[in-house]
Formats: C-alpha cells, sequence, structure tokens
C-alpha cells in the first residue's frame, strides 16, 4: 500500500508552534509511506492540487493530511482525493492544530506529539477499507416548529417554493410576540400592520397545515425521512364548525380569565380568542377558569353558539406526521424579573415589563391604546425605563446581552411622547448598543427630537414615595447618585431561551449552549444549520434576535431546506455499525444499547441475529464496545483500525528524536 | 452536635452600653423561648469597624479570637450573636479563614489554631430558622394587635449574601414573619436594606440626618407608626438621633424605635421595665396604649 501525507503549515496556526517539516520529513519513515511533503494552505487551491498532483505522480493508495479538526475540512479534502479516482474513505486526517499547536507552546513536545497523531492515522489508514453510500429517497415535506416572525417566514417560504410545510404552534394563534408589539423600530411603522397579512397568507396557503394549540412529541427518524408525532391539545371546541364570530366570548360569565396574549394586564373571558388578527381565528376555553368545566354549570357559549361548535368532552388527540426535514424556531422567553428584589421583585404594580408596556401602547390592548398606570388607571406623566435588566447582569446567570432591548427602549420613549405630549421619559442605560440599519439615528431621535433623557448608569433602587415611585440610580457620566419620581417605570427586560428548550432539543439531538440557545453547526459559516442533518434553525431559538435577522433567518432556513430538497435522493453515510453473521450470537445486547433503535432482530435460517437498519445508525459506535462476540462492527472505525491506531501510538520506533 | 438550642453567645461591645436594652431583651426572649445562651468566656472586641479597614488579618485575629473561646464550651451549636456589625466581623473572618494561607496568619496571632468548624449566626436568624414563627406564634400571650411597624434590616444583616447567607439580601422577611406572628401589623417600607448613615453619626451628621431622614419619611409615608430594627447603630440613629434629624430636615417625627427582641418580649406577656423600653429615646407609650385601645377592641 502507498500512503501520501500531507502536513498543512495553516500559516502560522500551526507552523508557529510545530516543526512541520521535520514532521513531513520523520513521516517518510513511516511503514506504507511512499510520499510526505509539507505545505503552507493544504485546503487552498494549489494546496488541493498538489494531493491530486501527488496520487497520480506516485500511484498513491490513500492519503493523509495533518492539519486542522476534521469538522472543518474532512469533507474538502475527501472530495479532493475523490477527484485523483481514489475512495473517499481511503483518506484520514490528523488534528495537529485544535489538538497540538493551539493547546502547547513547547515546540520539541508539539512536534512529537504531531508525528504521534500522524503515524496513528497512517496506521489506521493501511487498515482502511473502500466503502460506497447507498441512497435512499426524501420526503419532500418540511415541519417547522414555532409559529413566530421567523417560522412564518421559514413556512411561507418553503411553502411558496412548493413544498408541503406542516407548522406548529403552541400557543392558539400563531404571530408570536411579534404579534404583541404596538410598532417596530427603526421605522415605527405598525406591528400587526406588516405581521398580519403574513399570519393570513400562512392560514390561506394550500400547501401549509398549521397545527395550533399543539406541541411536538416523539420525533424519530434521519434526514429525509422524520416521523414526528404532534399532540393537539384540547381547546373545548370543534374548530372545523368554529367560525370565528365572537358571540361566545361576548356573552361568557366568567371574565377573569388570565389574559396571556394581553401579558396579564387586565383579564379576559374564560372562552376566548386572543386578539382580533388571531390566526387561525377560533375560540379556545381556558379550563382553568370555565365555570362549565370547573364546576358543571353554565354552559352559556354551548347556547349561543351559532354552529354548535363547543365539545366540553373535548380530549388531547395525537397525529403523525412524515417529514424530509425540520425548522426550528421556538423563539424565546422574557427574562423573569420578579427575581430582582431592588427593583420590588414584583410587589409594585405600577413596575411593568416592557412587552407588558407594549401591550398598553397598542390600539388593540387592553386599555386601547391609552397608556395609565395599572394602579389606579392615571395617566403617567413621567415614564422612567430601565435597561439590562436581566441582561449583561452576571449576578442573576444572564451574562449576555439580549441586543434588542436599547432599541425597543428607544421606541417606546418616542411612542410614549406621541402618546402623552406632555409626558417626560428617562431611560437608565449601560450603553447604546444599535449597530442595526438606521439603528443608531434612530435612538439618537429618541434622544434629541423627543427630549427623552438618557442617563448611563444602573439603577440601584426603586421604592414606592406616596403614588409615585423614586428610581435611585448612577449617573456615570455625571460621576453622582440620581433619583427620578417617576409615575410609571417600565423593565426593559431581556430574552433568555424559552422554556422546555432543552427537552425539545434532546427529541431533535440538538445541541444547546449553558444557557438554553440551540447550537448552530459554525457560528460564522454555517449559522442556521445543526450538527443533525436536516434540522435547521430560525430566530431567537438559537439566541436574541430582532425581527429583521429573525426574518432573515427564517428565509435562509428555508434556502437550506429547499436545497436539501432539491435533490430526489440522499446518500446514506456507509460509516455505520455491520453484524458479522456468523460471529453473532443473537444475545440482543445491541439492541436494547442502541439509543435510535437501529439494531432489530432477525431470523437466519432458524437462528436470531441482529440485523443494523442502515438508514437509522447514526454510526456511534456504542453497540460495538457492547458486543461481546466482537460481532458488530462500525465501518471506518473497526476494532482493528482503532488497534492500529494504539499500536502505532505505542510502537517505541515511531518515536523518533527531534533535534 | 446537641438537639438543644444552647449557643455560644456573643453579646458584643454595644450590648454592654448604647444598646443595653437590645441584650436584656434578646437574654430574656431567648430564655422565654428555650434558646439556651452561654455567654463566651473572657470574649473582646470583634474590632468593629476600624479593624477591617486597616488590616484584614488582624480583624480576623481579633474574631478568631472569640470563635477559639468559643470552641472551649462544651456541646454547643454554634456561635450567636445579637449585632449585625458583630456577626459580619465573625463570618467574614470565618468566611476567610478557608484560604488556608490566610487562616495561618491569624493562626500566628492566636494561642493555638482555632478550628473553625461552628456555625455563625444572628439571633434573629436562629429565632426565624430553627425556631420560626409558628413556634413563637404558639407563645404569645399578649398579641401586639394595632401596632403598626416598619421592619427595618440595616445593610448589613444579609449583605453580602455570600458570606452572610441569611434571607433575601434586596427584601428580606424575616422580621416581618416575626413582627406577624406576634400580631403587629407590618407595613411594606420598601427601604429596610438601605443605609441608616451609620457611625457617620460623629464624623459627618448630615449624612446621618439625610439618609435617616429618608428613612422615617418613607416608613410614616408607609403609615407606620413605629419601626422596629435590628441593629444597635440603627437603632440609635433613628432613635437618639431622631431630634437632630428632624432639626435638620424640618420635620416632627416622633416614632418609636424598637428591637425586634423587644417586641416579641411584649408579645410574649413581658412588662416594658424589664424590656427596657425606658430606655429608648422616643418614647413609646402613645402607641403601646393606641395598642392597648386596639386589643381592648378586637377583645370586645
Amino acid at each position: 500500500m502507498k500512503i501520501g501525507v500531507f502536513v498543512c503549515h495553516c500559516g502560522s496556526n500551526i507552523a508557529g508552534t510545530v516543526d512541520v517539516a521535520s514532521v513531513a520529513e520523520q513521516a517518510r519513515n513511516l511503514p506504507n509511506v511512499a510520499f510526505s511533503t509539507d505545505t503552507m494552505y493544504t485546503c487552498s487551491e494549489p494546496g488541493q492540487d498538489e494531493i491530486v498532483q501527488a496520487i497520480k505522480e506516485h500511484g498513491l493508495d490513500g492519503v493523509v493530511v495533518a492539519s486542522c479538526t476534521p469538522r472543518m475540512h474532512e469533507p474538502t479534502f475527501r472530495k479532493t482525493v475523490e477527484r485523483a479516482g481514489l475512495n473517499r474513505y481511503m483518506f484520514e486526517m490528523a488534528n495537529i492544530r485544535e489538538h497540538v499547536s493551539w493547546i502547547g507552546k513547547d515546540k520539541e513536545a508539539n512536534t512529537r506529539k504531531a508525528l504521534d497523531l500522524v503515524s496513528m492515522a497512517v496506521a489506521k489508514l493501511a487498515n482502511d477499507r473502500v466503502l460506497t453510500p447507498s441512497k435512499f429517497d426524501i420526503n419532500k415535506r418540511v415541519l417547522v416548529i414555532g409559529g413566530g416572525v421567523a417560522g412564518i417566514q421559514a413556512a411561507l417560504d418553503c411553502a411558496d417554493g412548493g413544498l408541503e410545510v406542516v407548522l406548529v404552534e403552541k400557543t392558539s394563534t400563531i404571530g408570536g410576540k411579534m404579534a404583541k408589539l404596538d410598532k417596530t423600530f427603526p421605522t415605527i411603522d405598525c406591528s400587526s400592520c406588516i405581521l398580519g397579512p403574513k399570519m393570513v397568507d400562512v392560514a390561506q396557503h394550500p400547501n401549509i397545515t398549521l397545527y395550533a394549540c399543539s406541541e411536538v412529541g416523539d420525533i424519530s427518524g434521519y434526514v429525509g425521512n422524520f416521523n414526528v408525532s404532534i399532540t393537539k391539545k384540547a381547546t373545548y371546541v370543534d374548530w372545523d364548525a368554529c367560525t370565528g364570530c365572537g358571540q361566545c366570548t361576548e356573552k361568557c360569565p366568567s371574565k377573569k380569565a388570565t389574559d396571556h396574549f394581553n401579558e396579564e394586564i387586565g383579564t379576559t373571558t374564560a372562552i376566548n380568542i386572543p386578539f382580533p388578527q388571531a390566526i387561525p381565528k377560533k375560540a379556545s376555553i381556558d379550563p382553568e377558569f370555565c365555570i362549565k368545566l370547573t364546576k358543571g354549570k353554565c354552559g352559556v357559549c354551548e347556547k349561543v353558539c351559532p354552529t354548535q361548535a363547543i365539545r366540553y368532552d373535548q380530549q388531547d388527540e395525537k397525529v403523525e406526521e412524515a417529514v424530509g426535514a425540520i425548522i426550528v424556531a421556538t423563539g424565546y422567553d422574557l427574562f423573569d424579573w420578579t427575581r430582582y428584589g431592588e427593583y420590588g421583585g414584583g410587589r409594585y404594580p405600577d413596575v411593568i415589563t416592557s412587552l407588558q408596556y407594549e401591550r398598553l401602547l397598542s390600539a388593540s390592548g387592553p386599555t386601547g391604546g391609552h397608556v395609565t398606570r395599572p394602579s389606579d388607571g392615571k395617566e403617567p406623566e413621567t415614564v422612567v425605563f430601565i435597561q439590562c435588566v436581566g441582561s449583561r447582569d452576571k449576578s442573576v446567570d444572564r451574562p449576555y446581552c439580549s441586543g434588542f432591548c436599547c432599541m425597543y427602549t428607544a421606541k417606546q420613549a418616542i411612542l410614549t411622547k406621541d402618546h402623552m405630549p406632555e409626558s417626560q421619559s428617562y431611560v437608565f442605560y449601560m450603553d447604546i448598543r444599535a449597530p442595526g440599519k438606521m439603528y443608531d439615528e434612530f435612538t439618537r431621535r429618541a434622544m434629541e427630537e423627543y427630549g427623552t433623557k438618557y442617563i448611563r448608569g444602573r439603577v440601584a433602587m426603586i421604592y414606592p414615595k406616596g403614588d409615585k415611585y423614586v428610581v435611585r440610580g448612577s449617573d456615570t457620566l455625571l460621576g453622582t447618585q440620581v433619583e427620578v419620581e417617576a409615575d410609571l417605570v417600565v423593565l426593559a427586560v431581556g430574552a433568555e431561551a424559552a422554556k422546555g428548550a432543552p427537552q425539545l432539543a434532546e427529541k431533535l439531538r440538538i445541541s444547546y449552549d449553558s444557557y438554553g440557545f440551540y447550537m448552530e453547526s459554525h457560528i460564522k459559516l454555517r449559522p442556521v444549520e445543526t450538527n443533525t442533518a436536516g434540522v435547521y434553525l430560525a430566530g431567537s431559538c438559537q439566541g436574541p434576535k430582532d425581527i429583521p435577522a429573525s426574518v432573515a433567518q427564517g428565509s435562509a432556513a428555508a434556502s437550506k431546506v429547499q436545497n436539501l430538497f432539491s435533490r430526489d435522493q440522499l446518500e446514506s453515510d456507509p460509516q455505520i455499525s455491520q453484524v458479522d453473521i456468523k460471529r453473532c450470537i443473537g444475545c440482543g445486547k445491541c439492541i436494547q444499547t442502541c439509543p435510535f433503535g437501529a439494531i432489530e432482530e432477525m431470523d437466519f435460517r432458524g437462528a436470531t441475529k441482529a440485523h443494523v437498519i442502515e438508514t437509522v445508525c447514526q454510526g456511534c459506535g456504542i453497540c460495538t464496545s457492547t458486543c461481546p462476540q466482537g460481532a458488530i462492527q462500525l465501518q471506518h472505525f473497526t476494532d482493528n483500525q482503532i488497534l492500529a491506531e494504539v499500536n502505532a501510538l505505542c510502537q517505541p520506533t515511531t518515536i523518533l528524536n527531534y533535534e | 452536635m446537641s438537639d438543644t438550642l444552647r449557643f455560644a453567645y456573643y453579646p458584643g461591645c454595644s450590648g454592654q452600653g448604647t444598646s443595653i436594652e437590645y441584650d436584656q431583651s434578646t437574654r430574656a426572649i431567648c430564655k422565654a423561648l428555650g434558646i439556651e445562651l452561654v455567654d463566651i468566656p473572657d470574649w473582646s472586641c470583634c474590632g468593629s469597624t476600624p479593624a477591617h479597614t486597616v488590616d484584614h488579618v488582624l480583624s480576623g485575629a481579633l474574631s478568631a479570637r472569640n470563635i477559639l473561646q468559643a470552641e472551649s464550651l462544651q456541646d454547643v451549636r454554634g456561635i450567636i450573636t445579637p449585632c449585625p456589625s458583630c456577626l459580619t466581623n465573625l463570618k467574614t473572618a470565618s468566611h476567610r479563614m478557608r484560604d488556608a494561607a490566610f487562616k495561618a496568619k491569624v493562626d500566628s496571632l492566636l494561642d493555638k489554631p482555632c478550628r473553625n468548624d461552628l456555625p455563625i449566626m444572628s439571633v434573629l436568624q436562629v429565632i426565624y430558622q430553627e425556631l420560626g414563627p409558628e413556634a413563637v406564634k404558639a407563645k404569645v400571650t399578649n398579641p401586639l394587635t394595632g401596632l403598626k411597624v416598619a421592619p427595618y434590616y440595616g445593610c448589613i444583616m444579609n449583605r453580602p449574601p455570600e458570606i452572610m447567607d441569611f434571607d433575601d439580601c434586596e427584601n428580606p422577611i424575616a422580621m416581618d414573619r416575626l413582627m406577624e406572628a406576634v400580631g403587629a401589623e407590618v407595613m411594606p417600607f420598601p427601604l429596610k436594606v438601605e443605609c441608616c448613615g451609620a457611625s457617620y453619626g460623629i464624623a459627618k451628621n448630615e449624612v446621618v440626618t439625610k439618609l435617616s431622614g429618608k428613612l422615617l419619611d418613607i416608613a410614616v409615608d408607609c403609615g407606620a407608626k413605629s419601626m422596629v430594627t435590628a441593629c444597635p447603630l440603627c437603632q440609635m440613629n433613628l432613635d437618639m438621633r431622631q431630634d437632630q434629624i428632624n432639626r435638620a430636615n424640618g420635620s416632627k417625627h416622633s416614632i418609636p424605635i424598637f428591637y425586634y427582641t423587644q417586641l416579641i418580649g411584649l408579645a410574649l406577656g413581658m412588662n416594658g421595665s424589664s424590656l427596657m423600653l425606658d430606655k429608648l429615646f422616643v418614647n413609646p407609650s402613645t402607641v403601646i396604649r393606641e395598642m392597648k385601645a386596639s386589643q381592648a377592641a378586637a377583645a370586645s
């Protein structure tokens, strides 16, 4: 066997702390190595050409590249060797950047370790076999989880491109956080006027199946062929019959139900439609407050309903959907500001959240757009906004910047002046972070045109004094303490991962960071992909985002799905487990340990044997270490291949002296 | 550790002088509530504020000596003190001694190394956590019906939270719950953990008249007819300096500033003189008379 070794400088990334020329030179002495060299940038076009050239010139059977992580460039180099006529699995990579040069400064030790890794890769390659992927069909339907603006955009883009879309939304209407906003920055256009038509498009699109009041349950399968179970929660109303006329909500005698859409400012009826533009525009009953469901009496809605749609005995219902790709757009939740004891911890009625204030500003909100204090209904004269409540604060485990609070606070300060020209707004801020298009100009307008007083510094505490609230903070520009007497205090709460995000991640087998936000495959180059093939991210589930960014990411995720579905068949990864029928004793241990349910029992000439379902196997290798007979082997990572690596590492002859 | 509530008691210097009524009422209610106090033999001053501003090791050693003295006692569950300032010094010293290098420096100043394994708590924490408001309520014979009181904890009883490790550092509720348990009407006082000006009363009086003045203003604003404290210095600033505050601010406050131990004592049926109510500068007789009238009205 003839093996070629290419040791990469990666500029000074590797060559700075590894003597790459020496590694290449010493690699020439390894068994089976017919060619060895060092190159400046192996992944560049000349670098790749050099590999192709060497394969042809020296008749190489396999190639080892010693450079960066295989996550970055293994696919690149597999394509390169394929270009020269080799099988793509006759290629091995030694990670001498992340595993060597980036973590140590001792050049001698680094060089020795790099050579160790190279000799392991060479030994493994000598045991590598040609592998061929098989092909399977793609189900060209897509599941979108979450009906906020990112999910809506992704669903519409996919549907307009001719794909069948299943959109699952947890609450009784799509629209997400954006539907609750009054106006949007930096253009002050009406949020529901730009979102509303898109919501209607979702409802009317022939390619979109919308499940509202529904949650995703088990997810099985793999890219191209996922099976998803969806639970449709009981709404106690037959949505096929309901026309959304609203007669039931008018007559419902239970008027103290929690108004989730209005952020619990005010109350609603037990049977309700969240807001006039809701999609689907269907009524649902809150079982906690319905008199019929709690006490067995009433039944008014059933009497007044012109289409007999009320079903007090409705149960949750399960549906199964088969899809080929999944877009996750589950959004974010607001930080629980009651954790700030110094701001009253939820005890002061006139200290409210920014989203609650947004509902007060909205013409479709509980006060019809008239800004009033929750405590006494009076119009406030002095409104104080406090930024960074639950962001950039390590003490509450939220050290990250939520990104959009500076902007929505400026917007709310502008709207406050619009609603109440005599009012005065103050904004306590730490820094102004307004890097988007037209953003900085917008915050300037809030200060200069609308006279909002910006005070740089954190607020230490809020306490009531008479019917006002004293907001005490520091002005770090003046270097002094300041106190502002406010009628209303609005806390610009930060964003955190949606409740239940980690649980959904487990189901989807995707990663999340320590705060619960989903991890993209590569922060710069693969921002909407996950490390699970066929699962994509859109919007704030990946990290706090404003509307433009969420929409852009929704479209990006949709285009990734279109790209995936542009083929009729996908190649399955041949790096999967394979059973040696002669050795298998049918003990079934591999079936029990496989986390993906990829192994089943099979009858082979009257004996029970294990069988790997090719398309389900993820190549994790747990079965191979479980099998007492060594009968099940992970292709490309067989016992022989791994032992060859270990032997190479333990060979005293390969540890050459470095000069 | 024994099951009985037996503690090494550190009265602190102020308990011997300026806040003798706090010490006296603490001892009285602890006895009534079944908490056994054993005075730490030959205790000395913890160094108060000056020591730790000069030298952390010296300050640590002053407290460590008292901890060492307490360790000579048999069968005590821990060290307790009524004064938040003493508590801060004891707990900070104990906290810092978890660092071996710091402890070695402190030990070199002591006769022998201290074990540093006794829990250190305030009397308030023991009554609130080890007994609980319900147990206190069960012993009340004279509920303080109609007494409108604002609980004031001061700035160091709960802070810094990683050292004091008791109650909520922004909105503590231990005294609130205890006052409710003894039948008082607790006002929602927002400045519970604000600074009163502390020892600036001597160096820069206007700091105290400003800060303590605000405390009195807001307490009265919240409907309080009296305040209740757990700190000798806070009590002194609000009570003894109330006339100074009134003069400086042009206010006319006249509200008694009780120690919570005095109020619990009253509720347990003790008489005012045994609790040294006569040591207060602002005469509490008016609010006590009003309270008695409410009690009578509630009874009839």
